[in-house]
């Protein structure tokens, strides 16, 4: 029995893309760690910035423009409240997740020289190990690997053995989108810290789940995208110290970055504006505040107890399934099944699912060493969110039963 | 047969079959029959880029025939290049070449056919008439 305190028939509502159909059924869309749908008050803040005071921000003297600047500036006082962030100009709007990071990891490019290291976890997605590989191949540095277990959970012992006076930087994702860990960052930061590294962390799986205090983390960076908590694609948000963002260069050169320009020499501008060149995506960075304003009615409270819940619900079901085997069954996970059935391949079991409008994401979630741990090409990756209900894991058991009987 | 006739011969089983179901179960059923590539063949080189599943594929020559072996690891996958098998193998590379594969939409596997797709069917395609062209040039 689910028990929860939210009106998930009412919240489905909200959600015009839910009533639609696939392949001639109805939609069970359980490929939320990939892009989470869009509430009609969301996309209602979309329709009004175009309808009434698109303009572009920061330079106008007239009121559209005035208008679009004080709603994009009040979206990043949102993001810095939500985020507990001490201030508004450690608040920097990216394209996303990806964006954050080679910022951080091209600007970290002066800081570092050969003989110092770098440390990431064995769980990362592709976007968190390819810009660093590319920092430590421009710089000399050395990639260090915090290994996992079978169950999914970092080998913490081994990653305190791995920090030295040489550690420069650790990167790590809060959630691991493959497996749905919860990876202890509290303790990674802490460490870090102890021989004097900075630390980014990749929130982009957690920040649907778990509402981060990124003061009393004391993170350097923490990065996330808003296509993830039921915001546009396409923006996100990188946060970093003040005494980080200072030093770093800018990451692109042109307009809204500058404070002087001439053929001899440009200033730069003062942060936040300082990594914000070019016209924003300001529509998408208004919309950012409205789903965070969206989330938070809701409350993460109640969200994550009840997708806690339905994950509980759709793993014993699951497991009721012969030769069914999960992948990633850490103590502390968000609502992420990553599974296979013995003997077939996930893309198989994909596109029956999908036949029967069940949208689940198969392969190997841009997390290739995670596949290459387990030896297996990939996996049939169904994830939650709080507008899934029980009836639809009822479905998506049934479609993977039929699936199995199909290709068995 | 000529591809064309092989072709039609494939819309005709599948025009039996009236939901996606059917069509899928007769697909895994080719999959069955496809034949099958030698060991020694499944290299990384045979390998056809762009599909989630891996699809290995190798082509000979037969006096001026070209006769197609493959294998994959995932059955759906191996019932698609079994029916694409079946209508270019044991052909002429030109032949091969000049085919149509408007076919394949007739069969209900148009969806396949999107390039953003994982399994690649365009990359099968692709590569079959790859070898047509490479073999040709060899007969010239």
């Amino acid at each position: 029995m689910i028990q929860t305190t939210l009106d998930i028939a009412t919240i489905r509502k909200d959600f015009p893309i839910l009533n639609r159909k696939v392949n001639g059924q109805p939609l069970v869309y359980l490929d939320n760690a990939a892009t989470s749908q869009t509430p009609q008050q969301v996309i209602d803040v979309i329709v009004d910035y175009y309808q009434g005071y698109n303009a572009n921000i920061h330079r106008g003297v007239h009121s559209l423009s005035q208008e679009a600047t004080d709603a994009y500036e009040i979206a990043r006082k949102k993001i810095q409240e939500h985020f507990n962030i001490a201030k508004s100009q450690e608040v920097i709007f990216t394209s996303g997740t990806t964006h954050g990071i080679n910022l951080v990891a091209t600007g970290f490019t002066s800081f570092l020289k050969k003989g110092d290291e770098v440390v990431v976890s064995a769980m990362e997605h592709h976007s968190n190990i390819v810009p660093w590989q590319m920092l430590c191949e421009r710089t000399g540095a050395t990639l260090k690997v915090i290994p996992m277990n079978l169950e999914g959970e970092l080998i913490m012992e081994e990653y305190h053995k791995l920090l030295s006076e040489r550690t420069k930087l650790v990167f790590c994702n809060h959630v691991s989108n493959a497996l749905g860990t919860i990876n202890p960052i509290e303790e990674i930061i802490e460490a870090a810290h102890k021989v004097g590294a900075a630390v980014l962390i990749d929130g982009a799986q957690a920040a649907a789940h778990i509402k981060p205090n990124l003061q009393a983390l004391d993170v350097d960076f923490y990065v996330v995208s808003a296509h993830k908590m039921c915001g546009p694609t396409g923006v996100g948000m990188l946060y970093g110290k003040e005494e980080w963002l200072k030093k770093l260069p800018p990451y692109q050169g042109g307009g809204e970055m500058i404070a002087e320009v001439t053929f001899e020499k440009t200033t730069y501008a003062d942060l936040p504006h300082k990594f914000e060149a070019g016209t924003p995506n300001i529509c998408g960075g208004i919309a950012f505040g409205a789903a965070l304003d969206y989330l938070n009615n809701i409350g993460f409270e109640a969200l994550t107890h009840y997708e806690d819940e339905l994950v509980e619900y759709a793993t014993q079901k699951l497991l009721s399934i012969d030769g069914l085997r999960i992948y990633g069954t850490a103590k502390r996970k968000t609502s992420v099944i990553s599974f296979n059935i013995e003997g077939i391949h996930p893309y198989d079991i994909g596109t029956i699912l999908d036949k029967l409008g069940i949208a689940v994401r198969t392969g190997h979630h841009c997390a290739q060493p995670i596949m290459d741990f387990y030896k297996i090409p990939g996996t049939v990756r169904a994830s939650f969110s709080f507008y899934n209900t029980k009836e639809e894991v009822d479905k998506l058991v049934e479609g993977v039963k039929r699936a199995k009987s199909m290709l068995e | 047969m000529t591809i064309q006739e092989i072709q039609e011969e494939i819309i005709d089983e599948f025009s039996m079959f009236d939901d996606w179901m059917q069509r899928y179960e007769y697909m895994i059923e080719l999959g069955k029959s496809l034949p099958l590539i030698e060991e020694q063949y499944k290299t990384d080189d045979n390998l056809i880029k762009g599909c989630q599943s891996k699809v290995w594929v190798h082509a000979e020559l037969d006096g001026d025939k070209l006769v197609f072996t493959s294998d994959s690891d995932a059955i759906i996958t191996k019932g698609i290049i079994a029916i694409l098998i079946r209508a270019f193998s044991n052909q002429k590379p030109q032949d091969i070449i000049d085919a149509d594969t408007a076919f394949i939409d007739e069969i209900g596997l148009k969806e396949h056919l999107s390039p953003t797709r994982a399994n690649g069917l365009v990359s099968m395609v692709k590569q079959l008439k790859l070898y047509a062209v490479a073999y040709q040039t060899q007969l010239n």
